[in-house]
């Protein structure tokens, strides 16, 4: 297998996992939060390297999970008891955990080498060598491969067992409540899958890879449908595209991959911006044009055949 | 170490000035985008001009940080449209307008960073302030720049308040009586993303996003006013400005503008706890109180009760027999009993307790908007008898005397509750 298939695939599951989450997060205005969760995992990874005292990746995914969660919950008590904005929630919590993360880093500057960079740019090139060996020395191939695909399936199977609960409390969370769903249980599960997800997903493809695809195919998709089932649908197979477009705008400039594949993204999304039929800019003027084309004449012919 | 002799050090005064006048400037400004619901177009601006600082860079080959500058507002203003536009022109929210700007400008950053990096330029050093600050950098020529668009923006602040205000109150209005929104849209919109692009070098991307939100979020604890808000948030962000850099004075290794954020976290927090009215601590005990009143009302309430049937409202009762007819948890009971003796309403002899006269008419009320309640919802809203009494039991605790005597002239002073107990009138009969 070719690197190039390699990092591609890690795009593509990365990309696929994050869309999956992020249909819901655009669907309840919380499309930032996977901004702020992947900037505010910094001190977990710092104190799992302090903790470990080694680079395994373990114990920093385990690291940054819990402060994914943590992240969440507080920018959610902070909005229920605080009574703050959510959004100032989301923007209070998640600089403060990474300016404790910095001021971590720097404290212990001699034992931890690690620095803002690696942390959010993990970086996508290097994926196809970090194989996974087993003891017994058979190359099962990258290891990104393995937690993306178990994280994209992880989405896939609880999306597809609660789907019916997850569509009523994303769009009318009052109505679920009074069928009886537990409304608050699926929004703390929504969090864990969304920590979760960058978590794992940032470690190799960086956090701004993260973002963009947490947002981007989800916004995209919800520009061409109304209906859930297809925007879900649609999302994954724009950002797989966009992983495999990302990665060929990247060898024409010569630039980093992860950045072209957020610019891909980009891209897309100003396309459908103009052109989706349903939402497009350039369709809705061209219908507004129409409408206004209809002669006084005609429509004073009509009134009287009326 | 002697903090005073070190200010007299001219880099060091001028890490801390620079700072203060960052915060300052931020605090005021954060205050009109926390009031627009856009806390975190910040953090999606400074992240939209990393694009701008590098192409500046590959276009004029040189570092001269006005020309970064320059490169930096340019595509920050650009990212600023495109969140509008975003929002403006398609169903997508502001949410994933800001993580859709954000991600696709920094990616495009990211794409021109590394072209930077591989054409061997050792160059991209003074491109990474921008990205992580450095706020120990700074001189004297930095401090003026700062200190010229602090000023700039307060004066504009200043001049445009009153438009300003309303634009973050109700900018539909605005827009109905005539007012320019766009230009001041601009205005509002050109201000953040300078005051943005110069916060960066010294504080970075993530918390230049930060002296943005938390400053004018701890500000909202204390005030409902505007131009107290406004005054709040600039005092803490010049607090955490000078917090931040006098640690990183004391402890050299000590980043500055991460203490910067923790102090204004610090702030925050303070605020959240204790600000009067706003704050936790004030809310819960408003609600302690609250809670208080309810039980003290339905003791008195109770003793009420226990003395209808005989019309003896001067017999002393026990403890047990008010727990018999309405039954609450001990502890509840005797500190109601406890409070309601001290302050009079009712009367202790031994171990048993009957109303004083003040607490007779007090009961007598909580007992009066019960019933009236109940046959307002029943004769009014058309609710059965028997699914009144709960909503009666709570509302009986804040009527309000006006409220009181509307419903007396709604009703005309019934006669019985809808369950035939005696509505008592205070003096007895018919409405005047």
């Amino acid at each position: 297998m070719s690197p190039a298939f390699w990092i591609i695939l890690t795009g593509a599951l990365a990309a696929g996992s994050c869309a999956l989450v992020g249909c819901f997060l655009v669907l309840r205005r919380m499309a930032m939060l996977g901004d702020a969760i992947s900037h505010a995992v910094l001190p977990g990874i710092a104190i799992a390297f302090l903790l470990s005292s080694s680079r395994e990746p373990l114990p920093m995914l385990i690291g940054a999970a819990l402060l994914g969660m943590f992240t969440a919950l507080v920018t959610e008590w902070l909005h229920r008891q605080g009574r703050l904005q959510q959004d100032a929630a989301i923007g209070v919590t998640f600089t403060s955990l990474f300016a404790i993360g910095v001021i971590l880093i720097s404290a212990f500057a001699g034992q931890i080498d690690l620095d803002q960079e690696c942390v959010l740019y993990g970086e996508i090139a290097y994926v196809p060598w970090d194989l996974w060996v087993t003891s017994a020395g058979v190359n099962l191939g990258p290891r990104a491969v393995w937690i993306l695909g178990g994280a994209f399936l992880l989405n896939a199977a609880w999306i597809g067992l609660a789907y019916k609960e997850l569509k009523v409390c994303a769009f009318d969370p009052g109505l679920a409540a009074s069928m009886g769903i537990p409304v608050g249980l699926f929004h703390y599960a929504l969090m864990a899958a969304t920590s979760i997800t960058t978590v794992t997903a940032f470690e190799s493809v960086g956090a701004i890879l993260v973002v963009a695809m947490l947002a981007g195919p989800a916004a995209i998709a919800y520009l061409w449908t109304d209906r859930l089932s297809h925007m879900l649908m649609i999302a994954v197979a724009v950002g797989v595209a966009s992983a495999a477009g990302g990665y060929a705008l990247a060898r024409a400039l010569d630039g980093s991959i992860a950045g072209a594949m957020a610019v891909v993204v980009g891209l897309m999304f100003a396309l459908s911006a103009l052109f989706s039929p349903r939402d497009g800019v350039v369709p809705r003027v061209l219908r507004r044009r129409r409408l206004g084309a209809i002669p006084p004449a005609q429509l004073g012919a009509r009134r009287d055949a009326a | 170490m002697n903090v005073a002799l070190l200010f007299g050090d001219a880099n060091v005064r001028a890490v801390a000035l620079g700072s203060m006048l960052l915060g300052t400037g931020a605090g005021v400004l954060g205050c009109f985008t926390y009031l627009r619901k856009r806390a975190l177009l910040g953090d999606a601006l400074a992240h939209a001009t990393l694009p701008g600082v590098c192409l500046a860079f590959l276009v004029t080959g040189t570092k001269h940080p006005l020309v970064l500058l320059a490169g930096a507002i340019a595509t920050g203003a650009l990212g600023m449209a495109s969140v509008n536009g975003i929002v403006r022109h398609t169903r997508i929210r502001e949410d994933a307008a800001l993580a859709l700007t954000l991600s696709v400008f920094f990616g495009a950053g990211i794409v021109l960073l590394t072209r930077i990096q591989k054409s061997g330029a050792a160059a991209q050093a003074g491109l990474d302030r921008f990205l992580f600050g450095q706020a120990a950098s700074l001189v004297q020529a930095d401090v003026w720049l700062l200190g010229g668009v602090t000023v700039m923006l307060l004066a504009a602040v200043m001049l445009a308040f009153k438009e300003f205000q309303l634009l973050a109150f109700d900018a539909p209005f605005a827009a109905t009586i005539g007012w320019p929104i766009g230009a001041l849209e601009l205005l509002l919109s050109a201000l953040i993303v300078v005051s943005v692009t110069v916060g960066l070098q010294l504080v970075g991307v993530v918390l230049m996003a930060a002296l943005l939100v938390t400053p004018a979020a701890a500000a909202r604890y204390w005030t409902d006013r505007l131009p107290r808000m406004l005054m709040i948030a600039a005092l803490i962000g010049a607090f955490s400005g000078l917090a931040g850099a006098m640690v990183s004075l004391i402890a050299p290794r000590m980043p500055t503008g991460p203490w910067t954020v923790v102090a204004a976290t610090f702030a925050f927090l303070i605020s959240m706890l204790a600000a009067p009215r706003r704050g936790l601590i004030a809310r819960l005990l408003r609600y302690l109180r609250m809670r208080q009143r309810t039980t003290d009302e339905n003791v008195l309430k109770t003793l009420y009760h226990l003395a209808e049937p005989s019309g003896d409202f001067d017999a002393a009762r026990s403890g047990a027999a008010l727990a018999a007819r309405r039954p609450m948890p001990p502890r509840e009971l005797s500190g109601a009993l406890g409070r309601l003796a001290q302050a009079g309403w009712v009367h202790r002899a031994g171990g048993e307790f009957r109303l004083t006269p003040a607490g007779r008419d007090r009961a007598r009320r909580v007992v009066r908007l019960h019933r009236l309640w109940e046959v307002y919802l029943t004769e009014r809203l058309h609710l059965a008898a028997d699914h009144v009494h709960e909503d009666a039991e709570n509302i009986e605790h804040f009527l309000t005397p006006e409220l009181e005597r509307e419903l007396e002239l709604l009703l005309a002073r019934p006669t019985y509750d809808p369950h035939r107990q005696p509505i008592p009138y205070d003096p007895p009969g018919p409405v005047r």
